[in-house]
C-alpha cells in the first residue's frame, strides 16, 4: 500500500517537473561565454588560507572564474604551508597570497620544478607588533622595543602569568614572535588568539574598554581602518637577518605578496591561468572587499560583484587575453 | 623508592586466582593514601629548595636534533617522492587505489563532475536511495527518520558538505570492512593471532587520534587519501574485535554439532560461525561506522571536504552558529547512520529467531523500491531542481523559503551574544579560580621542578597505584620524553591540564553516576544527554565553550571534561547498579542511613568501577589536548597543531604527537594495574 502512494508521488513529480518545462542540468553547463575556439577551463583548484584579505582575492577570482570564464572552482580551505604540498600532487592549482616563505620557495620552485610564481598580487604585506593606539597617547614611549620591557606588568593576563602577554594569531599564520621575545630578551610570553577573529576581537575591546593589549598583527587588514593600530618599532630588517629561524632578532620584512602556481596548471593554458596571471590590485581594493566580507556581512560573491562592478576597467585588464567574451 | 623499581625485572602477570600482595591488600587504602602523600610531601619540599633549576625549558620555536631531522625527513621525502622506491612501489600506489577509490564516491553524490555543475547523483536520488535502503535494512521507523534527516541537512543549507562527508565516510567504512572482518574471523578462529592483535588493537584505541594524522601525511600527502587511511586506523578496531567475539561466543555445542556432521573448516565457518556470529558482527559495523564519522570531520585538520572544514572554519573566524549549524548536521547524519545500523542488527536477530521465510509482501516491495530508486536517481541526474537542492520554491505565484540554515545560525549566534553579555562575568571569575588554584599550582610544581625529581616523584606515585611493571613503563616513557624528544616541560604542562581535567571528570563520575546507579529514573533522563555527548565529535562544542571562556588552557580543559564525562559517567553507573540489591538491603536493613549506604557500601564495593571510570576518562581527556591546543591550549596540543601548519616546525610537531602517546602510556598502564589490582582484591 505504502509502496503504491510512493510510485504515484514519484509518478507525479516525473510529470511535475518534466510537464513545467523544468530546468535540465545540461543546460547549466557553462555559466561564463567564451570566445568560440577558447581552450575551456575546466576544474580550477585554489587554496584558501585563513585570513579576511586572502578571502577578498578568492571571492574576485573565484567570482570572475566561474561567470566570466566559465570554471568550476573548487576553494580548498588549508594551512598557508600545507597549500604548498597540494602544488606537488595536482590537489591545488594555485595560491593566491603567498607570504615570503623562501625555505618552501627553494623546495617546491628551484628543487622540485613542481610549483612556480604567478607574479605580484601588487600588494604588500607588512607583519609586526602593535598597540591600540590609546596606548600610545599615554606611554609616547612604548612604540620603541627597548622600552617595552618597562610595560611588561601593564600586559600580564591570567595565561601569561609573571610576564607580559603578546597575544598572537592562528597557529599557522608566518611568525617569528617566539624567537623575538627569547632574542631580545624580553620578559614576555606569546600568547596564541587562535585566530584572525580573535585578534580583532581582543584588540578592538582594547580599544573601546583602555584594556592593555600588545598584539601581532598586519597589513593589508581592513581592520587597521577602524582602529589605527600603532607599530611597535622592532630592530629593523636586514637582509639575512632571518635566515636561522631559531636566532632571529629583527622586524619582519615587507612582503611582496605574489601568486604561487603549480608548474602543471601553468602549462595547461586554461584561462583561469591567465586570469589569474593578470590579477593584480592595491591594499585598498583589497581592504574595500574584504569590508565587505567581514564587516558587512556580504557573502563572497556579493562583495566581488559589488567590486567588480565598481571597478570595470581594473577588471578589462585581469581578463585580457582570457578569452572571456564579454569582460564587463 | 623508585629507583628500586626501575632496577627490578618485569614480573610475569600473576594469574588471577592468586591474589599478589599489594597496597590494597595488604595495607588498605588508608596506608595507600598516606604513602602517595608522602611522596608529595617530599616533592614539595624539594620543589620549593630547587624550583627552577634543572627544568629542561625548550621555547616554542626552539628546535632539537631529533625535530630537526625530522622536518629535515619531511622535505627529503617531499623531494624524493617520485623517485624513492618505497614511495614509487608502496605509498604512491595505496595512494592512488584510495584517491580513485574516494573521488569515485565523492562523484557520484558529493562533487560536480564531468563538466556538470553538481555531482551524478543530485539530493532527490541520494534521499530515496538512502531511504529504500534503510527500510530495507532496518524498518520503515528508520526509514522515515533517514528522509526527514537528510531533507533537513538540504534545508539547512549544506547539502554538498554532508554529501562530503558522507562520502569520506563510506569511503572509510568500505576499505575498514574489507580489512577488518577479515581480520576479526582470523582472530575469531585462531587463538595465536587473537592473542598477537588484542594489544594491538589496545594500542590503537589509546592513541588521540589526531597523532597519526601528521605522519600519514608525511607518507600520503594532504587530500582524500590521508583522510581515509586514517579514519580507517581509527575506525576499524571495533569491527575487528567485535567479529571476533562473535566468533568466539557461539557455543561449543553448537559447534561440536555441526562437526560431527563432517563439515569442513570452510563450511563450519560458513555455514554455521558466521550467521550465528552475524548479530555481533553488524554491531560492530555499527561501531566502525560511528568511529569513522567522527573521524572524518576530524580529518578536517588534514584538508579533508566537508562538514568538519566548516567548523574548523566558523572556529577560525569565531561564528558559534555557522559551527552550531554544521555540528547540527554532523549529529543528525550521526543518528541516522546509528540508527539504520542498530535497526539493521535487530532484524538479523528477528530473522534468525524465527527460520520462517520472510514476510511475503517484502520482495516485491523491495522490487518496487528499487525501481523507484532509479526513477529519482535518473530524474536527480537529469533536472536541476532535483540535483541542486533548491533554497527556495516556486509553485505558482508563492514562493516558499527552504533555507533553515540561516534561521539556525542567527538563533545560536544571538543565544550565544547573550550568554556571552550575560555569563562572560561569571564564566571568567570560573576560569580565573580555577587557572590560579588548581591549573597553575599543578602546573608550576610539575615544569617547574628540577626534571629529575619529577621524574622521580612520577614514577614513585606509579609505583604505588600500578605497582613495578606500571613504574617501569613510566619510567621508561618518561625517560624517552626528557630525550631524544626534549619535550620535558610541554609534556608536564599538558600533564597538568590532564589532571586537573581528570579529577572533575571522576568527580562527576562518583556524583552523577551513583544519582544514576541508585535510581532508574534519573538513569531515564540523563542517558540521552550522555549519548549526545558521546555521538558530537568533538570540537563542535569547543565553539560555545570559545566564546564563554576565550581562548585558553582552560577552555581546553571544559572541553574535555565534556568529552569525557559521559564515559566515567556511564562505567560508574554500571558499577554502582552492580552491587547486589541483597547487600544494599542488608544494610539498610541494619538502620544505614542513604549517605551511609552509598559511602560504606557501594563505593567501596564499585571501587573497580572507580578505577575504570578514572582510566578511560584519563584517555578520553588526553584525547582532547590536540582539540585544546586549537583554542588556547598550549604546551604539547599547540605542537601538535603548529607541526601540522608549519614547515620548521613538523618535526617538534611530530614529536609532540609520539610524547602524548608516551603520556597515554603511562597514565593507562597505570591505572590499569591499578584496576586490575582492585579487581583481585575484590575477589
Amino acid at each position: 500500500m505504502r509502496r503504491i502512494a510512493i510510485a504515484a508521488a514519484a509518478a507525479a513529480l516525473v510529470l511535475l517537473i518534466s510537464g513545467c518545462n523544468a530546468t535540465k542540468v545540461s543546460d547549466l553547463q557553462s555559466r561564463g561565454q567564451l570566445k568560440p575556439g577558447s581552450k575551456p577551463c575546466g576544474t580550477f583548484n585554489v587554496a584558501i588560507n585563513a585570513w579576511v584579505g586572502y578571502q577578498a582575492d578568492a571571492a574576485v577570482l573565484t567570482y570572475l572564474a566561474e561567470n566570466k570564464l566559465g570554471c568550476v572552482v573548487k576553494q580548498k580551505h588549508v594551512a598557508e604551508q600545507v597549500a604548498w604540498q597540494g602544488l606537488s600532487t595536482g590537489q591545488i592549482d594555485a595560491i593566491l597570497e603567498n607570504w615570503g616563505h623562501d625555505d618552501l620557495r627553494k623546495q617546491y620552485i628551484d628543487i622540485m620544478g613542481v610549483a612556480r610564481s604567478g607574479g605580484s598580487t601588487g600588494n604588500v604585506g607588512e607583519i609586526g607588533w602593535y598597540v591600540p593606539p590609546w596606548m600610545v597617547e599615554k606611554y609616547p614611549d612604548i612604540t620603541d622595543w627597548r622600552n617595552l620591557d618597562k610595560y611588561a606588568e601593564v600586559f600580564r593576563t591570567s595565561e601569561s602569568g609573571d610576564k607580559g602577554q603578546l597575544l598572537d594569531g592562528d597557529p599557522s599564520y608566518v611568525t617569528n614572535d617566539a624567537a623575538l621575545v627569547a632574542n631580545l630578551g624580553l620578559n614576555y610570553k606569546v600568547v596564541q588568539g587562535g585566530s584572525e577573529t580573535a585578534l580583532i576581537a581582543s584588540l578592538r575591546q582594547a580599544q573601546e574598554r583602555k584594556i592593555p593589549m600588545l598584539a601581532y598583527f598586519y597589513s593589508p587588514q581592513w581592520f587597521l581602518g577602524e582602529v589605527p593600530l600603532v607599530k611597535v618599532n622592532l630592530p629593523p630588517y636586514t637582509s639575512g637577518c632571518d635566515a636561522d629561524p631559531a636566532k632571529i632578532a629583527c622586524d619582519y620584512p615587507k612582503y611582496d605578496l605574489d601568486k604561487i602556481v603549480s608548474t602543471k596548471f601553468a602549462a595547461s593554458g586554461s584561462p583561469a591561468y591567465a586570469l589569474l596571471k593578470n590579477f593584480q590590485w592595491t591594499n585598498e581594493d583589497q581592504n574595500s572587499v574584504a569590508r565587505s566580507i567581514a564587516v558587512d556581512g556580504m557573502s563572497d560573491d556579493e562583495a566581488a560583484k559589488k567590486f567588480i562592478d565598481a571597478h570595470p576597467q581594473l577588471v578589462a585588464k585581469w581578463l585580457a587575453g582570457t578569452g572571456a567574451e564579454t569582460t564587463a | 623508592m623508585a629507583t628500586t623499581a626501575v632496577g627490578a625485572p618485569p614480573a610475569p602477570p600473576a594469574p588471577a586466582a592468586q591474589p599478589r600482595t599489594s597496597w590494597f591488600s595488604e595495607r588498605g587504602p588508608a596506608q595507600f593514601i598516606a604513602a602517595i602523600g608522602a611522596v608529595l610531601g617530599v616533592w614539595i619540599v624539594l620543589f620549593t629548595l630547587l624550583r627552577g633549576r634543572n627544568t629542561l625549558a625548550l621555547a616554542p620555536a626552539d628546535t632539537k636534533p631529533l625535530h630537526v631531522w625530522l622536518s629535515d625527513l619531511q622535505t627529503s621525502v617531499g623531494e624524493g617522492r617520485n623517485t624513492n622506491p618505497l614511495f614509487t612501489y608502496l605509498f604512491n600506489p595505496i595512494r592512488s587505489v584510495i584517491d580513485a577509490f574516494a573521488t569515485a564516491i565523492q562523484d557520484l553524490i558529493a562533487h560536480p563532475v564531468d563538466g556538470r555543475p553538481v555531482p551524478y547523483i543530485g539530493w532527490l536520488g541520494v534521499v530515496v536511495l538512502f531511504t529504500v535502503l534503510a527500510w530495507v535494512l532496518g524498518n520503515w521507523k528508520v526509514a522515515l527518520l533517514t528522509l526527514c534527516g537528510l531533507l533537513f541537512m538540504g534545508l539547512q543549507g549544506l547539502w554538498q558538505e554532508s554529501m562530503d562527508t558522507l562520502a569520506l565516510t563510506i569511503a572509510a567504512v568500505v576499505i575498514a570492512l574489507l580489512i577488518g572482518i577479515p581480520l576479526g574471523i582470523w582472530a575469531g578462529i585462531s587463538d595465536g593471532f587473537n592473542r598477537f592483535i588484542t594489544p594491538v588493537l589496545d594500542f590503537m584505541q589509546i592513541l588521540p587520534s589526531f597523532v597519526y594524522l601528521a605522519p600519514l601525511t608525511l607518507a600520503f600527502l594532504i587530500g582524500p587519501a590521508a583522510a581515509v587511511i586514517a579514519t580507517v586506523i581509527y575506525a576499524a578496531p571495533p569491527v575487528i574485535r567485535l567479529t571476533a567475539h562473535g566468533i568466539r561466543s557461539v557455543p561449543q555445542e553448537s559447534r561440536e554439532a555441526v562437526e560431527s556432521l563432517g563439515a569442513t573448516r570452510q563450511q563450519e565457518l560458513f555455514g554455521a560461525l558466521l550467521p550465528m556470529a552475524k548479530r555481533t558482527i553488524v554491531l560492530g559495523i555499527n561501531q566502525t561506522i560511528m568511529a569513522a564519522l567522527a573521524m572524518v570531520t576530524i580529518a578536517a585538520l588534514i584538508a579533508a571536504p566537508g562538514l568538519g572544514q566548516v567548523v574548523i572554519q566558523a572556529l577560525s573566524t569565531q561564528d558559534v552558529g555557522t559551527a552550531f549549524n554544521a555540528g547540527l548536521a554532523i549529529v543528525l547524519l550521526a543518528i541516522i547512520l546509528d540508527r539504520t545500523t542498530t535497526a539493521a542488527s535487530e532484524r538479523v536477530e528477528t530473522q534468525r529467531r524465527k527460520s520462517a521465510g520472510p514476510n511475503t509482501y517484502r520482495r516485491p516491495a523491495i522490487a518496487i523500491g528499487a525501481v523507484v530508486t532509479a526513477i529519482a536517481i535518473w530524474l536527480s541526474y537529469t533536472y536541476q531542481l532535483v540535483a541542486i537542492f533548491p533554497s527556495s520554491l516556486q509553485i505558482g505565484t508563492a514562493r516558499i523559503g527552504l533555507d533553515v540554515g540561516t534561521h539556525i545560525i542567527n538563533v545560536a549566534n544571538s543565544v550565544t551574544n547573550w550568554a556571552q553579555t550575560s555569563f562572560s562575568g561569571v564564566t571568567n571569575g570560573i576560569k580565573d579560580v580555577v587557572t590560579a588554584w588548581a591549573l597553575d599550582p599543578l602546573q608550576t610544581l610539575l615544569d617547574s621542578s628540577p626534571w629529575w625529581l619529577t621524574f622521580v616523584a612520577i614514577t614513585a606515585i606509579a609505583a604505588i597505584v600500578g605497582g613495578r611493571i606500571a613504574a617501569l613503563i613510566t619510567a621508561v616513557c618518561l625517560g624517552l620524553i626528557a630525550w631524544p624528544l626534549w619535550l620535558w616541560q610541554d609534556t608536564m604542562d599538558t600533564l597538568a591540564a590532564v589532571l586537573v581535567a581528570t579529577v572533575v571528570v571522576v568527580a562527576l563520575g562518583v556524583v552523577v553516576g551513583v544519582w544514576m546507579g541508585r535510581s532508574p529514573t534519573a538513569d531515564k533522563i540523563v542517558r540521552p544527554f550522555l549519548d549526545a555527548a558521546q555521538t558530537m565529535p568533538s570540537f563542535v562544542y569547543l565553539v560555545p565553550f570559545l566564546a564563554l571562556f576565550s581562548a585558553s588552557r582552560f577552555t581546553g580543559i571544559v572541553a574535555a571534561i565534556v568529552y569525557a564525562a559521559p564515559v566515567s559517567i556511564k562505567i560508574m553507573a554500571d558499577g554502582i547498579r552492580g552491587v547486589s540489591p541483597e547487600t544494599v538491603e542488608a544494610a539498610r536493613s541494619v538502620g544505614s542511613n542513604s549517605w551511609q549506604v552509598i559511602t560504606k557500601v557501594q563505593l567501596p564495593m564499585a571501587a573497580r568501577s572507580l578505577t575504570l571510570a578514572t582510566n578511560q576518562g584519563l584517555i578520553y581527556v588526553l584525547s582532547m589536548v590536540v582539540v585544546a591546543g586549537l583554542v588556547g591550549g598550549g604546551a604539547l596540543g599547540y605542537l601538535v597543531v603548529a607541526g601540522f601548519s608549519q614547515t620548521s616546525l613538523f618535526g617538534k610537531g611530530l614529536a609532540a604527537g609520539l610524547a602524548i602517546v608516551l603520556l597515554g602510556t603511562i597514565l593507562d598502564r597505570t591505572t590499569a594495574a591499578a584496576a586490575r589490582r582492585i579487581g583481585r582484591t575484590g575477589e
